[in-house]
């Protein structure tokens, strides 16, 4: 297996399958750190990252500080209106503060598309993209694969439907270049404004028929819905979408028995997913929330160089839990 | 009387239909005459002889569509610095848009910039008025005294007035001066937020896109008005392949339409956006291969007949920033003739060096009706030197300009000017 040299995790568009199934293979190992009493380790001690959203989110951020501290790492969090940034400094320059800090990685939420890949361009430190505008949302893609994976034990030749609003969605663009590097089939549905045929070319079938597909799917992953003031051109309301394309209880009938349904959250329920759907043994959607802090652990390992994809001989400093997690200076 | 002879070049005037090897004689800075025998040359006491053997001589060469950022902007560009900038590009002439700070949108504004033109600029700078009041398309703007004081043509560049009727009562007014006006084409409801075209790319990345109808239902809402008012309308700045075939259907009317291209529109597709740099960013964007081909099918059968650099400097902290939040814009003045020399004559072979000469002499000059861009006797002596087979590497760091905002750093080019004249008089050379 090759190993990790990247600084950055930009995007999944830029990953060969082994790099994916590389982070895959050792958010496993993290995974199995979780379920024991003491839950931390020294991988990342002396090491400082910064949380940067400069895009609220409470999920995303909480789920990798949480994975900081596992890894011991000093961890700052840092929103839009706590920084400078409205003060009117640029990106550039309060990244720049932030790496005279010596920030070692930079997790990076930003509403415009292809800013971690700016910051990444002009700082040392490693920049981790949270989601950045409707580009992509690594993390997610991962957990998502990594979810499947596990329950499904493979992703080469499954059929994964991914429904709702793919045209603004990050997760979607992550999920569809991760599905199809590792060798799945992806069917996107959801109404022709928000699914327009260019994602054809990147190898995705459209369609706007979702009670045809759904029987020949292994997976559904649902997009949150939105119906706020610049969606209004988009499609008429919540109740047309989910009369059209919600997981109601009629159409989860017509899944496989062993379909997982996922979502990346937070749900509406009724609107995208009926409710009884989303709490069903089928949904996987908290197990979603679980492997998200093993995957960004292990890509907070990864980037911050602490080792390779190797975990026969590389994480000594996986397997041991720190000596004294109370003196730790969290 | 101070005399110059330009000797043994090959002279392309397209207004006269001349294109072949000659000597240009030049006095007290208008064209005497041209000489395709050689053996009359004699010895004159003070002549300056210049060797043009193996260069192309052409009239001086215009840019309709530059921003010189004056007043107002001038940490982005001043009138020295861009015609500086012109003068290195090869061009002698510049009409300036007026999306200055303030805007050209009165009298006192225009004559503040034709004042500085002359006597900080080291070439020929003619300036247009804004069709409505600040630009922001809701009110005209004193286009009779604007007129008045000088300008040639009016627009609202980098804005499209959207509603119809003041564009309508706009080119009707304009008529009584003879003023063409020159439009940016933009209908902003189907723009929206867009910071790139609408296609694969667009969608790949996640940037919000543009769809080339955006720029189209412009054009044909231009032809529809140029052809009710009975005036001249110039789309500026062309960029998709619809816009072509639009122009070409309203030619066949007979409407007074024309249209202009800038060179990244040929050189450069929407592709070039992936790595999120900013110097790919203009309006209109960069569009797909077949906008790309359409473009230079357009000017090939002169359905377009002008070329632009619309030069847009912007400092680079100002471009630095997040691509959706960057401005738009492109430096152009000294890669332009370069890169269109490159890809039409040399590398497309899509026109020959006439054809392009008339893209940037005679026809910008009919349009906005300037007693330049030809080398008849008695014409002003604005003449530009053109070795078309020399091979250069864009420097952006030895740019004239104040701005470095290119994306063109580091291409490798065939042919460019050597030597601008501007009334006679060496205004620069390539050293």
């Amino acid at each position: 297996m090759s190993n990790w040299t990247r600084k950055d995790l930009l995007g999944i568009q830029e990953l060969t399958a082994g790099e994916i199934t590389g982070i895959l293979d050792t958010a496993a190992a993290f995974k199995q750190v979780g379920a024991r009493d003491i839950k931390k380790v020294p991988a990342l001690r002396g090491k400082t990252l910064v949380n940067f959203f400069v895009e609220p989110s409470t999920r995303t951020r909480t789920s990798f500080e949480l994975a900081a501290f596992r890894l011991s790492a000093d961890v700052i969090n840092i929103s839009a209106t706590t920084s400078s940034l409205t003060k009117g400094e640029t990106l550039k320059d309060t990244a720049k503060n932030l790496e005279a800090l010596h920030a070692d990685i930079i997790v990076l939420r930003h509403s415009s598309a292809g800013a971690p890949k700016f910051l990444a361009d002009r700082i040392q430190s490693s920049v981790i993209n949270a989601g950045d505008g409707a580009h992509e949302h690594p993390t997610q893609a991962l957990l998502d694969t990594f979810t499947v994976r596990e329950k499904l034990g493979r992703i080469q030749g499954i059929h994964v439907a991914i429904i709702g609003d793919i045209l603004f969605s990050r997760v979607a663009r992550s999920n569809i270049w991760a599905l199809l590097k590792l060798g799945a089939r992806v069917t996107l549905i959801g109404p022709s404004t928000l699914v327009p045929r260019e994602f054809e070319r990147m190898g995705c079938a459209v369609t706007h028929d979702i009670d045809s597909v759904l029987p020949t799917v292994d997976v559904v992953n649902l997009l949150r819905i939105q119906h706020e003031r610049q969606r209004k051109e988009y499609f008429p309301g919540t109740s047309e979408y989910t009369s059209l394309f919600g997981l109601t209880k009629q159409r989860a009938a017509t899944l496989k028995p062993g379909a997982l349904i996922m979502h990346p959250g937070p749900i509406n329920r009724g609107v995208e997913i009926d409710s009884e759907i989303a709490d069903s043994a089928q949904s996987v959607i908290l197990d979603q929330v679980t492997n998200g802090l093993a995957v960004r652990m292990a890509v907070l390992y990864l980037c911050a160089g602490a080792g390779s994809f190797d975990t026969q001989t590389a994480p000594a400093s996986i397997s041991q839990p720190t000596g004294n997690p109370q003196a730790e200076n969290r | 009387m101070k005399k110059v002879l330009i000797t043994n070049g090959h002279i392309i005037d397209p207004a006269n239909g001349i294109n072949r090897v000659g000597d240009l004689y030049i006095s007290d800075g208008k064209i005497e005459k041209i000489d395709f025998e050689g053996s009359a040359r004699k010895h004159i006491d003070g002549l300056e002889i210049i060797d043009a053997t193996g260069l192309i001589v052409a009239p001086g060469l215009i840019d309709i569509h530059v921003h010189l950022r004056e007043p107002g902007q001038s940490a982005k560009e001043t009138i020295a610095t861009g015609t500086n900038a012109a003068a290195a590009g090869g061009f002698t002439t510049v009409v300036c848009m007026p999306n200055t700070s303030p805007a050209a949108d009165s009298p006192s504004v225009v004559a503040l910039i034709r004042e500085k033109a002359a006597t900080e600029s080291c070439i020929n700078v003619y300036t247009t008025g804004a069709i409505t009041k600040n630009i922001a398309g809701e009110e005209l703007a004193p286009i009779g005294s604007m007129h008045k004081a000088g300008i040639v043509a009016l627009t609202d560049d980098g804005h499209c007035v959207q509603n119809h009727e003041l564009m309508r009562r706009a080119l009707e007014y304009a008529r009584m001066f003879g003023l063409p006006v020159m439009d940016h084409c933009q209908d902003y409801n189907l723009v929206g937020k867009g910071v790139m075209h609408e296609g694969y790319w667009s969608t790949v990345l996640g940037l919000p896109g543009w769809p080339s109808a955006g720029e189209e239902i412009i054009v044909q809402r231009n032809a529809l008005l140029a052809e009710l008012c009975d005036t001249h309308i110039h789309c500026q700045h062309l960029s998709a392949a619809g816009s072509v075939r639009l122009l070409r259907a309203a030619h066949t009317r007979g409407i007074k339409i024309s249209g202009e291209i800038c060179p990244h529109h040929i050189a450069l597709t929407d592709e070039s956006i992936q790595g999120f740099d900013t110097n790919f960013k203009m309006n209109p964007p960069l569009r797909a291969q077949n906008d790309v081909d359409a473009l230079i099918e357009g000017i090939v059968d002169r359905t377009v007949t002008i070329l632009a650099s619309d030069h847009a400097p912007h400092c680079n902290y100002e471009k630095e920033v997040e691509f959706d939040m960057a401005p738009f814009g492109i430096v152009g003045l000294e890669t332009e003739l370069g890169l269109f020399i490159d890809i039409l004559v040399h590398k497309k072979k899509a026109i020959d060096m006439a054809h392009l000469i008339e893209l940037y002499t005679v026809n910008p000059a009919q349009l906005l009706k300037l007693d330049r861009g030809t080398l008849s006797p008695n014409a002003v002596a604005d003449v530009t030197l053109i070795d078309p087979d020399l091979e250069w590497a864009v420097d952006k760091n030895t740019f004239a300009s104040r701005s470095r905002n290119t994306p063109f750093h580091g291409w490798q080019l065939k042919g460019r000017a050597v030597r601008t004249m501007v009334a006679g008089k060496t205004v620069w050379a390539l050293s």
